[in-house]
């Protein structure tokens, strides 16, 4: 085996210097890309669930159901539609900030904590690729949502959707690299998953109003993030909404901000 | 000063100290091994020296840089292969080389000269596409050597880098990691639990044991310790021989060790035709076989730490398997 006498010599003096910020963010959202445009079988089974639930509820409830308060006209379909997406929302992003326990688990992240890069720069660039697959995936729920005969209001309604769902993205893809980072195996994996996401989702007033609930279960309803996130997502494509849209942003922001800040410091902090 | 200086390096985790208080140095262009058993502490070694553990005290400075202070700079010096493979085996070859590269800060143009080079050089080219989960182990292996070389480190880490291979794919690991010593005067430090390997390419070896040091020197000098060739023998009863054998004059050094007598002498094959001719039946003892070889750095192990590799392993297991136990009871 011959090795080619290369430039390998006189370079060992030369040094660089790690990858910049942007260059850092940059491949790590490349590489989320990447990944997940390779998992097709991952990406119809996650648009299999809503589209089945639209299905079935969206049609099977339509001319039984009426909302308390609603303008004539707002049908079950309508109503259930920002709540699927948001739904897909919470389960692609939670499963891609928890995606940092597989890198863990298979070594891959000993790679990245030992290149001569900023921690806090390595997991933006992967929150940002996450948003950006987690954002792919609802749009294509709202697509799929169309073809059921599903109507927005208008298309600034849709810009508005867009940024709701970057917020919620961020805010469960945050919270869930900070999950990550503080479990040391695979093994509870599952459970978290099943504990944490089948609360936040149905304590969200996605399937009804929050002002159908009990009295002693709306104050979850009322701290539970999802619940502005789905009320935002409604508001902005059918223009019916509990809150104020600008609550709903607001708070969104604030929590969003905060989960991704908690992410990234958990994350800075691990010992492989 | 040495590209590698550590003084007083040690770990504990909690109850556990993992590396003991160990200081050695590596000069530039040196290929330098830590042999031992699993559990020893050379991966621990191995994690402080690459910025992946903090130690618990003691310092180490790689290419003057501190370990602890200078994160940064340590890590653009040096490249590292892992035990374990840290590929992403959903991307394929090239796109992993790709990742580093970009990492590691090199501009386009140094990223794509360089990633044919190295795919060359460990003769990955026409497999560079193709996605890392349908490489076999020793092209794994083979992407993570050419991976870690390349930001030019001055000194390569290889942990356990021929663990699970087959004898012919360890055959061309260890020539590339001879050409990478030799040729392009690359800094090796690798941990092994594999006698042969730390034989074969390294200068000088540090036998490490329960986190310490106990030997620290070229294989050869090593050997020397033990005064020349090694001539085992089985005879009955062994406390009789034993005692016989010990009062040879031209016998350096006896030890006996699960009813095996080891004798160090030198001229080993002109010795055992004297041993033969003792008279055994008078001396009330008889030779049951004979055996001759040259000493190999299992006994060097054997001779500072009362074990064989493969005996310190099994302790070691069996202490994993009680901790267990002990945390499970809780």
């Amino acid at each position: 085996m011959e090795l080619n006498n290369s430039q390998i010599s006189k370079n060992i003096s030369e040094s660089f210097n790690g990858g910049s910020i942007g260059q850092t963010i940059y491949v790590m959202w490349l590489r989320e890309m990447k990944r997940f445009l390779r998992a097709k079988s991952r990406l119809i089974s996650t648009l299999a669930m809503p589209f089945f639930f639209l299905l079935t509820m969206g049609f099977g409830l339509n001319s039984s159901f009426t909302l308390p308060g609603s303008p004539r006209g707002v049908n079950y379909l309508n109503f259930l539609v920002p709540s699927i997406i948001g739904m897909t929302m919470l389960f692609t992003s939670l499963f891609a900030g928890i995606s940092v326990l597989w890198d863990r688990e298979f070594g891959f992240l000993k790679e990245i904590m030992v290149a001569p890069v900023k921690r806090s720069a390595v997991i933006l660039g992967r929150i940002a690729g996450g948003i950006t697959t987690a954002l792919i995936q609802g749009i294509l729920t709202l697509i799929v949502s169309f073809f059921l005969g599903f109507k927005i209001l208008n298309p600034f309604g849709f810009i508005l959707a867009f940024v709701f769902m970057i917020l919620i993205g961020g805010s469960f893809i945050g919270f869930g690299v900070a999950i990550a980072s503080v479990m040391t195996d695979t093994q509870g994996f599952s459970s978290i998953m099943n504990l944490i996401t089948f609360p936040i989702f149905l304590l969200s007033g996605a399937f009804f109003p929050v002002s159908n609930f009990p009295s002693w279960l709306r104050p979850f309803a009322y701290i539970n993030p999802l619940t502005y996130g789905i009320d935002g997502l409604r508001g902005s494509l059918i223009g019916f909404a509990q809150f104020p849209l600008s609550l709903s942003l607001g708070i969104l922001l604030g929590v969003g901000f905060l989960m991704v800040a908690l992410g990234s410091y958990l994350f800075s902090k691990i010992e492989v | 000063m040495g590209i590698i200086e550590v003084k007083n390096l040690t770990k504990k985790f909690n109850d556990l100290t993992a590396v003991d208080n160990i200081s050695f140095e590596v000069g530039e262009g040196e290929a330098f091994g830590l042999l031992g058993p699993n559990g020893a502490g050379k991966t621990t070694t191995i994690k402080m020296l690459t910025t992946l553990l903090r130690p618990t005290s003691g310092e180490a400075k790689i290419c003057g840089y501190d370990i602890v202070a200078q994160k940064d700079e340590v890590r653009n010096s040096i490249g590292i292969v892992f035990q374990e493979p840290a590929l992403d085996n959903r991307l394929t070859g090239r796109e992993n080389l790709d990742f580093h590269a970009r990492l590691y800060g090199l501009d386009k143009k140094t990223r794509q000269e360089r990633i044919k080079e190295v795919l060359e050089m460990v003769e990955l080219e026409d497999k560079a596409d193709i996605i890392v989960r349908d490489y076999s182990g020793g092209m794994q292996r083979r992407l993570e050597i050419a991976r870690g070389l390349m930001h030019y480190p001055k000194v390569l880490f290889l942990d356990e880098p021929t663990l699970g291979l087959d004898a012919q794919t360890r055959r061309r690991i260890w020539d590339y990691i001879s050409e990478l010593n030799k040729r392009e005067k690359v800094t090796i430090i690798l941990t092994t639990h594999y006698m042969e390997e730390a034989d074969y390419l390294c200068e000088r070896v540090a036998i490490i044991d329960f986190g310490k040091i106990v030997a620290l020197d070229t294989p050869a000098n090593l050997k020397n310790i033990l005064g020349g060739d090694v001539i085992s023998i089985e005879a009955i009863p062994s406390d009789k021989a034993f005692q016989i054998f010990q009062q040879i004059s031209w016998v350096k050094k006896i030890t006996k060790h699960n009813g095996e007598i080891s004798l160090n002498c030198e001229q080993g094959e002109k010795k055992i035709p004297l041993l033969m001719k003792l008279d055994q039946k008078n001396l009330s003892f008889e030779i049951k076989s004979v055996n001759l070889r040259k000493p190999t750095l299992e006994d060097v192990f054997l001779h500072f730490t009362g074990k064989t590799i493969r005996e310190a392993e099994a302790n070691q297991d069996e202490k994993n398997k009680k901790r267990v136990r002990r945390r499970m009871r809780r």
